[in-house]
C-alpha cells in the first residue's frame, strides 16, 4: 500500500494529468497513451486548472456520507473526484475548486494519505 | 532588502459558537464571551489537519507572485499539531508545492510562536545568501480537552510568508525574549494540552511580549509612534488589547490585527494571521510591530515596513473577507469534525 501510494504522490497531491499533443485530449489520471491516438499520440504532462463545475454526482451512504462528483475542470478535462461538502450543498452546475485534504489513513499507528478533493467556490 | 515578497491565509470554513459549547457544559456563555471576547472558533473539517491547512495557506502565498517554485530553497513548519509525531509535515508541503527536492527543511515547534521563529530562520537564511526564497508557516488545529476553559478559543487556521529580497515588506529588525516559563505543556502520548491557568498571563504572555517589544523598540531605536500597526499573539481579545496598551500602543493600531473574536485562538498562526490582515491594507512607508507568543516561553518581536512593491501585489481575497464566509456547525458536529468520537 505505501509504495503504490507513493508512487503517485505527484499526482494525487497536485492536478497533475497528460495531454495528448496530436489530439489535444486532456486525461486525468494521467495516461502513458493516448487511447484515441494509440501509437501516434505524443503525451506529456501538464498541471490543470485549479476550478471546474459539478456534471453529476452521487452521494454514497456507507458510515459518513460521501459525495463523490463528475467534475468538468476549465479546460474541459472530466475527472471523478471527492467533493468535500455536505451531501445537501451539492448540486449539478456548482463551480467548485481543489484543494489538499486527508484522503485517510490505515490505523491511528498508519500512513496518513493526502491528495486532491474539491470543495464548493463558496 | 529582505523581507516578505508574498504571503497567505486559510482557516477552515465551519464555525462553532461560544454560546454552543457553552450550552452543552452549562457555563454562562455572556461570562465566557465579555471574560475571553471570543464569540466564535474556527473548526476544521474531518479532513483536515494542520498540514493541509499550511498546504492551503502556502499555495495562497506561492500563487501570488509570479515564481517557480523550485527557487523556494527552504520551507520550515512551525505548529503544535503536527498529525505525525515523528514524519515531517514540511516534506509534505514541498511536494505538494511541486518545490523539488533540493530544499532545507524541518518542522517546529514552540506553542504558538513557532510560525515566526520559521520566518527568523527563512530571513536569517536569506540574509546569508544560502537560498533566494523560504517559506514560513504557521498553522494549527489546535486541542483543548472537552470541557476545558481552552474548549472555548482553540481553533483552526494558517498563514504563510515568502521570505526573500525585494520584499513587499521589509523585515527591519527582528528581536526574541525567551525563558523557562512553564504555562502550557503538552507530554508525550498526551492528547490534549495542559495549563496554568493564571499563571499563563502575567509571567509569561505579558512578561515576554513586553520585554521582546521593548527590546526591539530600544535596540533598534523606534517608538510606539513610529508604528501605524502593532500585531500581537491572540489567545484571547483581552490580553493583545492590555498588552497594547502596556506598550503604549492605542486602539486604532491593534484593531485590524484582532481577529481572534470571530475566529479564535489559531496558535501558531494567531499572530501570523493578524499580521496578514494588516498588510492587506497597509500603505508604502508604513511600520509594523509583530510580536509572537510561544508558550514554555518566548516571544519574537519584529520591526516591519511596507514598500512600494505592495502597490502591485494581488492583495484579494482579503482576510477579513475570507473568515466572513462561514457555516455554523453544533457541538455533535463538532465532536465529529475533532476525531472526538470513537466507533
Amino acid at each position: 500500500m505505501i509504495p503504490s501510494f507513493w508512487r503517485k504522490i505527484k499526482y494525487r497531491y497536485d492536478l497533475i494529468g497528460t495531454h495528448c499533443k496530436k489530439c489535444g485530449r486532456y486525461y486525468y489520471p494521467p495516461r502513458n497513451l493516448c487511447p484515441r491516438c494509440r501509437r501516434k499520440g505524443e503525451i506529456e504532462e501538464v498541471k490543470l486548472p485549479e476550478k471546474g463545475k459539478v456534471l453529476s454526482y452521487t452521494v454514497v451512504y456507507e458510515r459518513c456520507p460521501v459525495v463523490i462528483a463528475l467534475i468538468e475542470l476549465e479546460n474541459g478535462t472530466k475527472i471523478l473526484s471527492q467533493l468535500s461538502c455536505k451531501p445537501e450543498e451539492v448540486k449539478d452546475g456548482m463551480e467548485v475548486v481543489r484543494v489538499f485534504r486527508k484522503y485517510g489513513e490505515t490505523s491511528d499507528d498508519g500512513i496518513i494519505y493526502y491528495g486532491t478533493k474539491f470543495v464548493p467556490c463558496y | 532588502m529582505i523581507g516578505i515578497c508574498s504571503y497567505g491565509t486559510y482557516v477552515p470554513i465551519y464555525r462553532i459558537k461560544i454560546d454552543e459549547i457553552a450550552r452543552v457544559w452549562g457555563e454562562d456563555c455572556d461570562a465566557i464571551k465579555n471574560g475571553l471576547g471570543i464569540y466564535e472558533k474556527s473548526v476544521p473539517d474531518e479532513d483536515e489537519d494542520a498540514t493541509t491547512i499550511a498546504v492551503e495557506a502556502a499555495r495562497e502565498a506561492v500563487s501570488r507572485v509570479k515564481i517557480d517554485p523550485k527557487e523556494i530553497g527552504a520551507i520550515f513548519v512551525g505548529s503544535e499539531s503536527h498529525p505525525y509525531a515523528v514524519k515531517p509535515t514540511s516534506t509534505i508541503v514541498g511536494e505538494a508545492l511541486g518545490v523539488g527536492n533540493n530544499y532545507f527543511t524541518a518542522d517546529l515547534e514552540f506553542a504558538c510562536k513557532a510560525g515566526t521563529a520559521a520566518m527568523q530562520i527563512c530571513y536569517a537564511m536569506v540574509k546569508a545568501e544560502m537560498i533566494k526564497f523560504g517559506l514560513a508557516i504557521g498553522t494549527d488545529t489546535a486541542q483543548a480537552k472537552p470541557g476545558d476553559a481552552l474548549e472555548y478559543s482553540a481553533a483552526a487556521g494558517g498563514a504563510a510568508f515568502l521570505i526573500g529580497k525585494d520584499p513587499i515588506a521589509e523585515i527591519e529588525a527582528t528581536y526574541s525574549y525567551t525563558s523557562d516559563t512553564p504555562d502550557f505543556w503538552r507530554r508525550e502520548l498526551q492528547p490534549y494540552p495542559s495549563h496554568g491557568g493564571r499563571f499563563t498571563g502575567e509571567p509569561a504572555y505579558f512578561r515576554h511580549i513586553v520585554n521582546a517589544a521593548k527590546g526591539l523598540m530600544e535596540k533598534f531605536g523606534y517608538s510606539s509612534k513610529d508604528f501605524k500597526y502593532a500585531v500581537f499573539h491572540q489567545p484571547n481579545a483581552k490580553f493583545p488589547l492590555k498588552v497594547a496598551k502596556m506598550l503604549g500602543f492605542g486602539g486604532e493600531q491593534t484593531s485590524q490585527s484582532l481577529l481572534v473574536s470571530v475566529i479564535g485562538n489559531t496558535y501558531s498562526a494567531s499572530s501570523l494571521i493578524g499580521l496578514c490582515a494588516v498588510l492587506d491594507v497597509a500603505e508604502p512607508d508604513e511600520r509594523i510591530l509583530l510580536v509572537s507568543f510561544g508558550s514554555g516561553a518566548g516571544s519574537d518581536a519584529f520591526s516591519i515596513r511596507v514598500t512600494d512593491r505592495i502597490i502591485d501585489f494581488p492583495r484579494e481575497p482579503k482576510v477579513w473577507d475570507k473568515v466572513s464566509k462561514k457555516i455554523y456547525i453544533d457541538y455533535a458536529l463538532y465532536l465529529k469534525h475533532r476525531g472526538k468520537i470513537r466507533i
